[in-house]
């Protein structure tokens, strides 16, 4: 062996021998940091190569794939469309459940069934439109519900559909009756949908949470159906009256389906009240 | 014959304004798609008909709202009158004639409703009135006047096609 092979052999040796050291992890934190090296470059070209492999090795009938694919995706889109739909339905019964059951609660009136199916085209006025009319036995001055309380009152109809007033519209009042407070008072509309009480006597105390309920009162509407809960009170001392705000039970923002009462025909009192001479 | 293409459309923007665009809120305000309708149709030059889609309006828009009849006949008329008298003088800025005639309409329109509504009785606070129906209605107005522009626009050229010049 010449000194020159024996040179290069021992350069081996020395560096297989670091090497050997360093991968069996005797050189601490500079070991690591080499395998750490090692496996990332290692790592690396592994990726690609299976990428290099995939590419070359992936099976000729693509086109194939892209029509299964295709069909997949049109499934998952009609199923998403039937979920739609049954989640629809299942709205729609949770709502036509709670009606029966309100119904059922109180069996002196009878009740129809409607769908809302649009809103006055004025942003002055807070009407709704219903999908029965008079083919339905619906006439003027029907009170309207739904499980939760008053809607408001059939206020025009035609054959197939009729026009609600809302107890929220601005033109809206109903004689109402505060059954903690035991004390009638009036409800108004707003132009913003809120309602509030009027009218109530200076020497009842009202609290917040008192339960309002329409009266009976002047004939607009049945007795005892609930309409909201008092949130805050207004007294001021110079003024005859208190007036309250009511948030009321029903979500007006949300009306789907609500329950005409059929049995109740409003009392015209007007030929009853004194005109002054 | 194809203005009678007024009633199926209209009857549409009808059905459109009371099912979804009077769900579109913007506080208390929403759009009015007849009238922007009627005022698109009105700014188009060479357009005979805008008094009879006016009226026509009226009759659907007045058979669906509680509001009384009188708001619509002034209201939707007095629309016309205003985009016929500014289609003749800013014809070459057709959109900014548009714009005008909203802006000048919903105020009107607004400004009907408001006193006839007080007239008969409904208690309004006019602050209330201009913030949270006004204002935003005028707004929407603005926004949906583009489109309904741009479609009566082609609507127009189908109903009154170009004369073949020879």
């Amino acid at each position: 062996m010449n000194s020159r092979s024996l040179q290069t052999t021992i350069i081996f040796l020395v560096i297989g021998g670091i090497l050997a050291l360093a991968l069996g992890g005797f050189f601490g934190t500079a070991s690591r940091q080499f395998t750490s090296v090692f496996i990332d470059i290692q790592t690396w070209i592994f990726t690609r190569f299976r990428g290099f492999q995939d590419l070359v090795t992936a099976p000729g009938d693509i086109v194939a794939l892209r029509q299964e694919n295709a069909n997949l995706e049109a499934q998952v889109s009609q199923l998403q469309a039937q979920l739609i739909e049954l989640q629809q339905r299942v709205n729609e019964t949770e709502i036509l459940a709670a009606l029966v059951d309100f119904s059922r609660s109180n069996p002196e009136s009878t009740y129809k069934a409607a769908s809302v199916i649009g809103r006055d085209p004025s942003p002055f006025l807070h009407y709704i439109i219903i999908n029965r009319g008079s083919n339905d036995g619906i006439q003027r001055g029907m009170p309207v519900v739904t499980n939760q309380g008053l809607v408001g009152r059939v206020d025009a109809v035609i054959a197939d559909a009729a026009r609600v007033q809302l107890i929220t519209d601005p033109a809206s009042s109903v004689n109402v009756y505060l059954q903690n407070a035991d004390t009638s008072a009036v409800l108004y509309g707003s132009v913003t949908g809120d309602i509030s009480l009027d009218l109530i006597s200076q020497d009842v105390t009202v609290e917040p949470g008192d339960l309002v309920l329409t009266s009976g009162l002047g004939g607009g509407y049945p007795a005892d159906l609930i309409i909201g809960q008092v949130v805050t009170l207004r007294t001021l001392e110079f003024e005859l009256f208190q007036q309250a705000t009511v948030q009321p039970a029903v979500d007006f923002t949300r009306l789907e389906i609500v329950l005409v009462i059929t049995n109740f025909r409003p009392v015209d009192i007007t030929p009853l009240v004194p005109t002054s001479p | 014959m194809r203005n009678l293409i007024a009633f199926p459309l209209l009857g549409l923007a009808v059905i459109f304004q009371s099912a979804l665009v009077s769900e579109i809120q913007l506080l208390s305000g929403y759009a009015d798609l007849p009238m922007l309708i009627i005022a698109a149709w009105a700014l188009q030059e060479r357009v005979d008909s805008a008094w009879h889609w006016a009226a026509l309006a009226c009759l659907l828009v007045g058979f669906v709202s509680s509001l009384p009849w009188i708001i619509f006949v002034v209201g939707y008329f007095g629309i016309v009158y205003i985009a016929r008298i500014l289609q003749r003088r800013v014809w070459q800025a057709p959109l900014l004639a548009m714009f005008s005639v909203v802006f000048i309409g919903t105020l009107f329109m607004h400004i009907l409703s408001f006193g006839v509504l007080t007239v008969l009785g409904a208690p309004f606070s006019l602050s209330d009135v201009a913030t949270l129906i006004t204002l935003p209605a005028l707004l929407l107005n603005m926004l949906f006047s583009i489109p309904v522009y741009t479609l009566m626009r082609d609507l127009f050229y189908w109903v009154y096609p170009s004369e073949v010049m020879e």
